[in-house]
């Protein structure tokens, strides 16, 4: 697998998530996403972005376009140092939150995209990496 | 401080205060006083005054590159009332950051003729300073100046972009476009429980076509949206959900609970109409 271009954006605001969109969408069409495809990426990162800025208060995210011989997908990092999860399957579950939200955030983020990694702890902040890949390119 | 900054700045000081109507009056003559002060030259003078003035107690204080010392908030707030006009008159910030930068000629001109003595590398060097420092001022008012514009544009804009429609006796409709944050959803919910009132609806549809994309924020916006038509006594469907919004509410493992849906702004209207008791048959 081979990876290219590498893309950085802050999420400090509410703005700033709707650039995260754009961004995550543009990427989506690039690596030749369907409309559906697309939609579910995008709406991964909406939340994930979301939790960067409202539990970490505020990060990165990172968009990697992947390449491999089954075809292009795309990796998004989101990165902060805020307080961490002490409890990851709990705050995976869905209804669990924290906040005033619905709960489904982190577990429907999951559920949205092929590939989910969290790496977090109480003070540690916290780093959650996923990949998508359009349906054709999904098989290894 | 070293000494040799010091004593730039005291000179620095001691010229603003001697050459205050010099001063003034050249700055008078510049776009950035000229363009806001039409009524007379006397008035742009009068204001070109204050700024030298306030640029003395700058000097005096003596550090003459900290944007944080509170001898600048005089410098601060003239310089506000200047660039507020200029960008009313549609100067953009680049042009305003030109015309503030113009203000250093002069005093740089004037202190390397005027000061002839060893203080004159320490004088320029503290001269050119403050000035920098006033342009500094300049751009950080601007800059907020153009996201204070954003801000008012956004509201307008998130105003303008909710009409609520009336689609038939006692059914109205809000198409929604773009994103739905909160402060869009309060207006929305704002404007449609206002018009259900006036309207005595009965129904109300939200149409969702031109929404990109729903998450669980804009999910729960449109429930609270739902429950709010329905304390009024009216009943919300929402429409315009298409296949990839489907699918993406489903993975997200948001549940809409009872709220009516329909694919198409046609199937909620046929819905509402069955609802107040109307049918209109196809053709």
């Amino acid at each position: 697998m081979t990876t290219a271009a590498v893309m950085s954006l802050p999420i400090t605001s509410d703005l700033e998530i709707a650039g995260v969109r754009q961004a995550v969408r543009e990427a989506a069409v690039a690596a030749g996403f369907s409309l559906v495809e697309q939609t579910k990426v995008v709406t991964a990162a909406s939340e994930l972005a979301r939790n960067t800025l409202v539990h970490g208060g505020g990060g990165r995210l990172e968009i990697t376009m992947l390449e491999r011989p089954q075809g292009k997908g795309i990796r998004l990092r989101f990165r902060d140092e805020g307080p961490g999860i002490a409890d990851v399957e709990t705050a995976l579950s869905d209804g669990y939150t924290t906040g005033h939200g619905l709960g489904l955030g982190l577990g429907g983020a999951r559920r949205l995209v092929q590939e989910f990694a969290i790496d977090t702890g109480p003070g540690r902040g916290t780093t959650v990496t996923v990949t998508a890949w359009p349906r054709g390119a999904r098989r290894v | 401080m070293t000494v040799a900054e010091s004593s730039g700045a005291a000179a620095v000081a001691e010229f603003l205060r001697a050459r205050r109507e010099q001063l003034a009056q050249q700055w008078a003559d510049l776009a950035l006083f000229r363009a806001v002060y039409t009524s007379g030259r006397d008035i742009a003078v009068n204001a070109a005054h204050g700024l030298v003035d306030a640029l003395t107690e700058v000097a005096r204080d003596g550090r003459m590159d900290d944007v944080t010392v509170p001898a600048l908030d005089q410098v601060r707030a003239l310089l506000a009332q200047v660039i507020a006009a200029r960008s009313q008159a549609g100067a953009g910030p680049l042009q305003v950051a030109g015309e503030v930068a113009e203000l250093k000629r002069p005093v740089i001109a004037m202190v390397g003729r005027e000061l002839a003595d060893v203080n004159r590398g320490a004088a320029l060097i503290a001269a050119t300073d403050l000035m920098g420092t006033v342009r500094l001022v300049g751009m950080e008012i601007s800059l907020s100046d153009e996201g204070a514009i954003v801000a008012r544009q956004r509201q307008q804009l998130s105003e303008i972009a909710t009409p609520v429609l009336k689609l038939w006796d006692r059914v109205v409709a809000v198409p929604l476009i773009g994103t739905l944050d909160s402060a869009r959803t309060q207006v929305v919910m704002e404007t449609l429980l206002e018009a259900i009132v006036d309207e005595r609806a009965t129904v109300a549809i939200l149409d969702i076509t031109g929404v990109p994309l729903v998450d669980t924020v804009v999910a729960q916006h449109l429930m609270k949206t739902a429950l709010a038509v329905r304390l009024m006594g009216a009943r919300c469907v929402v429409s315009g959900i298409r296949p990839q919004i489907a699918q993406t509410i489903v993975q997200l493992g948001i549940d809409l609970g009872d709220i009516t849906t329909r694919a198409t702004l046609a199937d909620a209207l046929e819905w509402a109409l069955a609802q107040v008791g109307t049918s209109v048959g196809r053709a």
